[in-house]
């Protein structure tokens, strides 16, 4: 059967669109939608989950997230760093705290924390209450992901710039700060936000801590709301709400990609 | 720290007995050699002859092996030496220009006076604009690098060297990734360095700037200094083999 290139691809492209269309006829024939409504946006609950969703949940979320990148941005700049020191120990602990904390589950990591710190220091606490001990667990696990993100960025930042800083007589610290580092975070800003992503999705575990009402992220309050309405729609709006922060950021991403593609 | 003392009488670059290895690979052999004040010495030869090296030795930004080199009679090689200090008093312009990009021409020209120099902002940016207006440029304040072309790019490279008011300057090929049509003006600002009486030590393939510019040339081949002495005897009569094969590929 002898067809030409341009005609087969048309053929394969209405194919594709063929198979597409009858596995959404089928699912949207075979669904029950009315069932489906009621269990994960349900006409009765939905209101009564507003506006604690927002004005707790969604809000803590938020913090909780926005603290462990901060601390996590810190902390993982500090590692980076030392990562890429002259001196030895410096790069062992470095390194053996980020494949400890990339690769144990941030639930044990949570757990651990929560349970272990109390019996490591006793009568000792966090500042800054439950936020703080959030923060700094969550933004552990961040720094672990950013130190190799931000060590990336450091290297990628041309041989040449410290040749330039230091020729101009700047100690290595002075070419660092100035000159290394705000290049490298330019470069990193598109993976350093999927991180803000995958953190964000990540401070739903934190509810092992144990967070009073106030307290709540949107995890803790889908879950609290499943046992107390017994439906899935508390999850259900949970989920849309975590999409309320994570689709906008990876926007960002893609259009900070776009731009680099474009200065390229 | 030594403190630096400088002799403004001694030669501005004086090079001696330099060895330098990568590993096991010998880069220099025995080098000698010294830049009078107020002179431009060109250095020439083959790619891979450790014209570079040489080069970036003078301001340590390689580590030579063994061998002493001073600098307006200070002791470069001396581990003691206050390295940044003596950095900070010789300008250097490389062959990739190496501007930072994330910065404005001003802030390019002035952050290394602030935070070395510890010259006032006021100071500085007064310092900076001279600067541009010598190398043409003084329109460009606000440009980022990547808004300029390559030859613009040197020109405030070199701009950048010199706000820091150097005694000396050492040039890395610095038209080398010039377009063609843009290497003159580089040339031209670096011709009216010479006139004012800058010190500059130039690796170039520029034998025209060498011939006219330069007091003293050098040739190197192989990490060694095969011949030198003025450029209008070299480039015209060559007196050892290795140079005349080597002009007679270039010229
Ligand atoms: N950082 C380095 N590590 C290892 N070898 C190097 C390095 N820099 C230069 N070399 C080697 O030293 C030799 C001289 O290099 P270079 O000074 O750059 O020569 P030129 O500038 O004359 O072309 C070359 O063989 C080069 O491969
Ligand atoms: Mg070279």
């Amino acid at each position: 059967m002898a067809m030409s290139p341009r005609k087969r691809a048309q053929v394969s492209r209405g194919v594709q669109y063929a198979i597409l269309a009858v596995v959404v006829v089928a699912i949207a024939f075979a669904a029950d939608w009315p069932t489906l409504k009621d269990t994960f946006i349900s006409p009765e609950i939905t209101p009564q989950l507003f506006p604690e969703i927002l004005t707790i949940a969604l809000k803590n979320t938020i913090f909780y997230t926005a603290g462990a990148f901060v601390f996590g941005l810190i902390l993982g700049l500090i590692l980076a760093l030392m990562r890429l020191s002259p001196v030895g120990p410096y790069r062992w602990i470095a390194t053996t705290f980020v494949e400890f904390f990339r690769g144990v589950p941030a639930l044990i990591v949570f757990i651990g924390f929560y349970y272990g710190l109390p019996i490591a220091f006793p009568g000792r606490q966090l500042p800054g209450g439950t936020f703080g001990t959030v923060t700094i667990a969550l933004g552990l696990v961040g720094a672990a992901y950013m130190a190799e993100t931000i060590r990336a960025g450091i290297q990628a930042v041309p041989k040449g710039q410290t040749e330039a800083a230091r020729s101009l007589g700047m100690k290595p610290g002075r070419a660092m700060v100035s000159i290394i580092i705000p290049q490298a975070f330019r470069i990193i800003l598109p993976p350093l936000t999927n991180e803000l992503i995958l953190l964000t999705k990540d401070s739903s575990l934190v509810y092992v801590i144990g967070l009073s009402l106030s307290g709540y992220e949107l995890t803790k309050f889908g879950r609290e709301g499943l046992s107390q309405y017994t439906s899935l729609t508390p999850l259900f709006i949970a989920a849309l709400c975590y999409l309320m922060i994570t689709v906008p950021l990876s926007i960002v991403v893609r259009r900070m990609e776009a731009q680099a593609d474009r200065a390229r | 720290m030594t403190e630096i003392h400088i002799d403004k009488d001694a030669p501005a670059i004086d090079v001696q007995e330099l060895h330098k290895y990568f590993g096991d690979n010998q880069v220099l052999t025995g080098i000698n050699f010294t830049v009078a004040p107020a002179s431009v010495v060109c250095v020439i030869g083959p790619s891979g002859s450790g014209k570079s090296t040489l080069l970036r030795c003078v301001n340590r930004l390689e580590e030579p092996t063994s061998g002493k080199i001073f600098v307006e009679g200070v002791e470069v090689t001396d581990p003691d030496v206050d390295l940044d200090a003596l950095r900070s008093r010789i300008g250097m312009v490389f062959q990739q220009f190496n501007l930072f990009p994330h910065l404005t021409v001003m802030d390019n020209l002035t952050i290394a006076q602030t935070k070395v120099k510890k010259r006032s902002k006021d100071e500085a940016v007064a310092i900076a604009r001279q600067t541009l207006e010598k190398v043409g440029l003084a329109d460009r304040e606000d440009a980022y690098p990547a808004h300029l072309s390559g030859g613009q790019q040197q020109r405030i490279a070199i701009a950048r060297a010199l706000s820091m008011t150097p005694d000396l300057m050492l040039f890395d090929e610095p038209t080398s990734a010039l377009d063609p049509e843009l290497v003159g003006d580089v040339l031209d600002v670096m011709k009216d360095l010479a006139s004012e009486g800058m010190t500059m030590m130039v690796v170039t393939h520029e034998m025209g700037f060498a011939r006219e510019v330069g007091d003293n040339l050098v040739f190197m081949d192989g990490g060694v200094i095969v011949e030198e002495g003025d450029p209008v005897e070299v480039l015209g009569n060559p007196q050892e083999e290795r140079t005349q094969a080597f002009l007679s590929k270039v010229l």
